[in-house]
């Protein structure tokens, strides 16, 4: 394998997504990102030099909408499913920041 | 519950069968074949379609409801938000999430006099090619229940195969429609970006998901993309077309047409028997007077990879709100923020998804970005290239839908690469943005369905169509024996 | 001791004033019960899909052109990706790669003279979020009704040396969009955020210093007390022989003080990619002409057109013009009324005393230029004096009352019966033998007691012309 993904990597990668690994899966994961990143680093093959990254595939642009309020209150619904709620907010663990 | 949907639209219309008898046939007929199948996360409760079947009835003795799918019974993939409806992905996360809104897609087809009898089991956040990945279960091939249906929209083609409703929608983000529609003898179409519209489907890959028809022949798949597409206001990438109207490109003719076949899918990996129906399939066309050319489409190994960086990206991001905050599942351990986001989605996600995300999370992440994100970006450009360049020479591609049939349950999620290139013929498609369907032609010598792919350029949904409808006149629809015992 | 230099460079949220927000049909009122102004788009639910509003593009390409930038021409929006409760889609919709104005410079103006300072770019995004502490459940709650209300980030380059030339660019960022109706700006409400980064380095150095970024900057004091702060922290640091940190610190007000926040589940690797589901955004040239076009006069035109077109000072000018809003209700008062200069007093004396009595701002005015006008037109046309008239004004400040109907209502009309006036003022004299005494022997300002006793007399409503010419006739026969 080409692409050796360290646990470093790994346990930095799950911070980015969220995710906590256990030992078993970590490893599972490091074997898998890496055979997945020696498979995709067969693009390396084709030359892209002075190409336009395409991240939309038809050229619409400018879609707007008019600045006019539509939305009423929707709280009800909004809240429907929350896992937990209080005083018409989604309540989670106290956080600072 | 043998009838296309079309059929079964004009004998409600003439009053030959009410919408109730035939919302309880096709409750009956999951009743009966759920079992073997489990094509359903969620089965609508008989009263609530009852209700809305009598709705629809009226509607229909009022003259208000006159289209060609009012009364009949759909099901919808667990991606698509139904109001009040539990929408799962199949997911874990979203085991309780009864979303406040119906998607656009369902929207359409409400109006048109449909009655939804449940949601279809999928790939977890449609990521897979068997609907293995599925939190509540592994969707079965009714052909062979040994075998899977193929993924990521497993359950709605099954479903279909197996008449446990009329037609399906489903949703393709790199194959999803197209390969399990083959591997269960079904039609189905993935539209050109943007004709149908995102807003209610939960996203996987934003810049490469489409919501699409399953069903039992062309005719209905016209028909249902015609009701379920055009642009939307909510949706910014949708496209306002020029016309919606695919219906009138059902007709026998394919004289002159210019079919192209690429030769670089046919090299290794295809099963003979897969490629030996794709060439009877051409030879049926060149019999109606088409004309069939092999010609070079270069790249095709590139967009796989190119596909994983794209799609996996865009999916870390699109999954980062199932948090345990706002809806669906949260761990039940007590614990701070960061390690509540972690616990949930950990326990939350599938191993799949979690490998997706991670992957996803890494090409983006910095230092990372140019080398993977912006050379799968430019690859694609590449890739579309192609494709334009064969559609200056070809009205339609025909190809091989997957390289092999229905594989066996279970032999494809330990090795995920090897799961990732059976969507060799497909992926692409949804990188280049094209329209294609999938219908079938034949069986291997297992009895599996072969299904074969055709292309159009781009808005050209009707050349595929027409192509797809002058091949299925050569045979007859070949019922599922699961289905047919039941009769 | 080394003399150092502070390296200043602002990053400035302006919240716009959209009636809706920058991705759904949400409205961006202010102060709505919790999570009532939220919908399945600024709420990340499941499905939903994110619809560009069109005046965001409008006001970020018209606070572009005020500020000298480069427009875009074809911009496009990217995610940020982290993770906190205040961001329901746990991804910031923003602009990396392609930001809609770039290359900018605004002129700013203090003791040490004038001075440009460059704008790096100027970028749409969405705002985030409240998160509410909750201490009886020993929680955080989280409001989404300002979630997606559009912003745009002015990024400054590191051009600003000291506070004063800070407050001076922000107030001139300020002034420059709130002419024109872009934003309020309203530090202490967070419609107006700067997030200051500063290192200090030593005079005639070349390279930069190691820079904190400062939030939680809610007023221009607070800005100037945190500058001051972390320049002393931070040349403490150095002369200690430690090194400055590169970090993001929050400052507390009320205890002066600045502390680091955390970063432990924090990456700082945001995964910036173009957002998908929304299009590229085009300007062409023909749109970029019509927001041209639509540029407003801004305070420095205004002021010289004050001065020279309508006669007022330049002190006035400049105070007025640099509020749009007392602008706007100088012009309107003004053309109702047509006394410029009369207006012009009325802003900048009564009405500045009465702002900072109250502790306002010239944004929390609500009177009507139609209820001053008529108060000047009484004043001119003798109906009312001018005391009656300034406390006529605090009940115009107070509740934009009609004074018409106030001075009707009230009977506060100029008293202009001199014969009425004589018999009272007769009495007055005889009442003060000393005060007439004193006139008499040539001290001129005991009249100005008995004005004053016969305005008290008559409740403050006789016309003091009058009384002035009977006085002279009774004192000097």
């Amino acid at each position: 394998m080409a692409n050796i993904i360290s646990d470093e990597t790994i346990e930095y990668v799950g911070i980015l997504a969220k995710l906590e690994l256990s030992q078993e899966e970590k490893e599972q994961a490091k074997k898998d990102m890496g055979s997945m990143l020696d498979y995709i680093d067969k693009l390396n093959e084709l030359d892209t030099e002075g190409v336009e990254p395409m991240s939309h595939v038809f050229p619409v642009h400018n879609v707007f909408r008019e600045d006019i309020v539509k939305n009423g209150d929707d709280r009800e619904n909004i809240l429907k499913n929350a896992p937990e709620e209080k005083k018409g907010a989604f309540m989670v663990p106290k956080t600072f920041d | 519950m043998s009838l296309t949907a079309v059929e079964l639209g004009k004998k409600i219309k003439a009053g030959e069968i009410s919408v109730k008898e035939a919302a309880k046939a096709a409750l009956d007929s999951i009743s009966k074949a759920e079992q073997d199948n489990n094509c359903y996360v969620t089965v609508v409760e008989e009263a609530a379609i009852m209700q809305r079947a009598e709705q629809v009835q009226k509607q229909i003795d009022d003259g208000i409801l006159t289209g060609p799918l009012a009364g009949v019974p759909v099901a919808i993939k667990d991606n698509m938000c139904t109001e009040g409806l539990l929408t799962t992905c199949s997911s874990k996360i979203l085991e309780n999430f009864v979303p406040t809104y119906t998607a656009e897609a369902v929207v359409k087809l409400e109006k048109a006099g449909a009655v939804v009898i449940g949601k279809t089991n999928m790939d977890e956040f449609a990521m897979g090619s068997t609907t293995e990945t599925s939190a509540y279960g592994e969707t079965k091939n009714p052909w062979n229940t040994a075998h899977v249906p193929g993924g990521s929209s497993g359950g709605s083609c099954a479903a279909v195969a197996a008449e446990e409703c009329h037609y399906a929608l489903g949703s393709d983000t790199g194959g999803s429609i197209r390969q399990p529609s083959s591997f269960c003898g079904v039609v189905g179409i993935k539209p050109t970006y943007g004709t149908v519209s995102r807003y209610g489907l939960i996203a996987y890959g934003s810049s490469l998901d489409q919501i699409g028809p399953v069903a039992k022949d062309v005719t209905d798949c016209a028909t249902i993309l015609e009701t379920i597409s055009g642009f939307d206001e909510k949706d910014s990438t949708s496209v306002k077309r020029e016309e919606y109207d695919f219906t009138s490109a059902l007709v026998d003719e394919v004289k002159g047409m210019k079919i192209g076949i690429p030769k670089s899918y046919f090299g290794e990996g295809l099963d003979s028997e897969v490629k030996s129906a794709v060439l009877a399939a051409a030879k049926a066309l060149e019999e109606k007077g088409a004309i069939v050319e092999e010609f070079e489409l270069n790249l095709v190994d590139y967009a796989i990879p190119a596909y994983y960086v794209i799609a996996s990206a865009e999916a870390s991001s699109n999954l980062a709100r199932f948090d345990g905050v706002k809806y669906g599942y949260r761990t039940n351990s007590q614990v701070g923020l960061h390690e509540m986001y972690k616990r949930t989605r950990s326990e939350g996600f599938g191993p799949e998804v979690k490998r997706r995300i991670m992957l996803g999370s890494f090409v983006l992440s910095s230092g990372y970005y140019d080398a993977y994100y912006l050379k799968a970006l430019r690859t694609k450009a590449l890739i579309k290239k192609e494709f334009d360049k064969a559609f200056e020479n070809y009205d339609v591609i025909l190809s091989p839908a997957a390289p092999t049939t229905a594989p066996k349950l279970g032999e494809s999620l330990s090795d995920p690469l090897k799961m990732y290139l059976g969507d060799i013929y497909t992926i692409s498609v949804n990188l280049a943005g094209l329209p294609g369907m999938t219908l079938p032609w034949g069986k291997d010598s297992n009895g599996l369905p072969i299904g074969v792919q055709l292309i159009s350029n781009c808005f050209e949904e009707k050349k595929m169509i027409r192509t797809g409808f002058a091949l299925e006149q050569t045979r007859e629809y070949e019922r599922c024996p699961q289905a047919a015992a039941r009769d | 001791m080394k003399q150092y230099e502070t390296v200043i460079g602002l990053e400035v949220h302006v919240e716009l004033a959209t009636k809706t927000k920058i991705f759904c049909a949400c409205s961006t009122a202010f102060g709505g019960e919790v999570n009532t102004h939220t919908c399945p788009v600024c709420t990340g639910m499941p499905g939903s899909l994110p619809v560009l509003n069109k005046q965001v593009v409008e006001y970020a390409m018209a606070v572009g052109l005020a500020t000298n930038c480069k427009i875009t021409q074809n911009c496009r929006f990217d995610r940020k990706n982290y993770f906190y409760p205040d961001n329901p889609q746990n991804y910031q919709i923003s602009q990396l790669y392609l930001p809609i104005c770039r290359d900018g410079k605004v002129e700013i103006e203090t003791e040490s003279g004038k001075k440009y300072v460059r704008i790096h770019e100027i970028h749409m995004e969405e705002d985030a979020g409240k998160l509410i502490h909750d201490d009886w459940d020993d929680c955080s709650l989280v409001d989404y009704n300002r979630s997606g209300v559009p912003l745009i980030e002015i990024v400054s380059e590191p051009d600003m040396r000291s506070a004063d030339e800070v407050i001076a660019y922000l107030e001139k960022l300020r002034t420059t969009i709130q002419y024109l109706g872009a934003s309020d700006c309203k530090l202490n409400e967070g419609s107006m955020r700067a997030d200051v980064n500063l290192s200090v380095r030593e005079v005639g150095a070349e390279e930069f210093g190691t820079r904190t970024e400062m939030k939680n900057l809610n007023s221009f004091k607070a800005i100037a007390r945190a500058i001051e702060n972390e320049r002393e922290r931070q040349i403490d640091l150095i002369e200690s022989g430690e090194s400055v940190v590169q970090e993001t610190r929050r400052w507390d007000d009320t205890k002066e003080y600045s502390y680091a926040m955390r970063s432990k589940e924090d990456a700082q690797d945001y995964r910036y990619f173009p957002e998908p589901d929304l299009v590229p955004v085009i300007i062409s040239d023909e749109w970029l002409q019509e927001v041209k076009e639509r540029q407003p006069e801004f305070k420095e035109e205004k002021k010289a057109r004050y001065i020279s077109e309508l006669g007022i000072p330049e002190y006035d000018a400049n105070i007025i013009t640099g509020s749009k809003r007392l602008a706007d209700l100088f012009e309107a008062t003004t053309k109702l009324c047509n006394q410029p200069k009369k207006v012009s007093n009325w802003l900048m004396v009564e009405n500045m005393r009465l702002l900072k009595e109250n502790e306002m701002e010239p944004e929390d005015i609500t009177f009507s230029p139609a209820n001053l006008a008529k108060l000047i037109e009484l004043v001119e046309g003798g109906t009312i004096n001018s005391s009656v008239a300034k406390d006529v004004f605090e009940q115009i400040f107070k509740e934009d009352i009609d004074p018409e109907k106030y001075v009707e209502e009230k009977g506060l009309k100029m008293d202009n019966d001199e014969e009425g006036l004589r018999v009272t003022i007769e009495g007055i004299v005889a009442a003060n033998t000393q005060s007439v005494e004193d006139y008499k022997n040539g001290k001129q300002k005991a009249i100005g007691f008995l004005v004053g006793q016969t305005m008290r007399a008559t409740q403050g409503k006789a016309n003091p012309g009058i009384i002035n010419k009977i006085l002279k006739e009774i004192l000097d026969k």
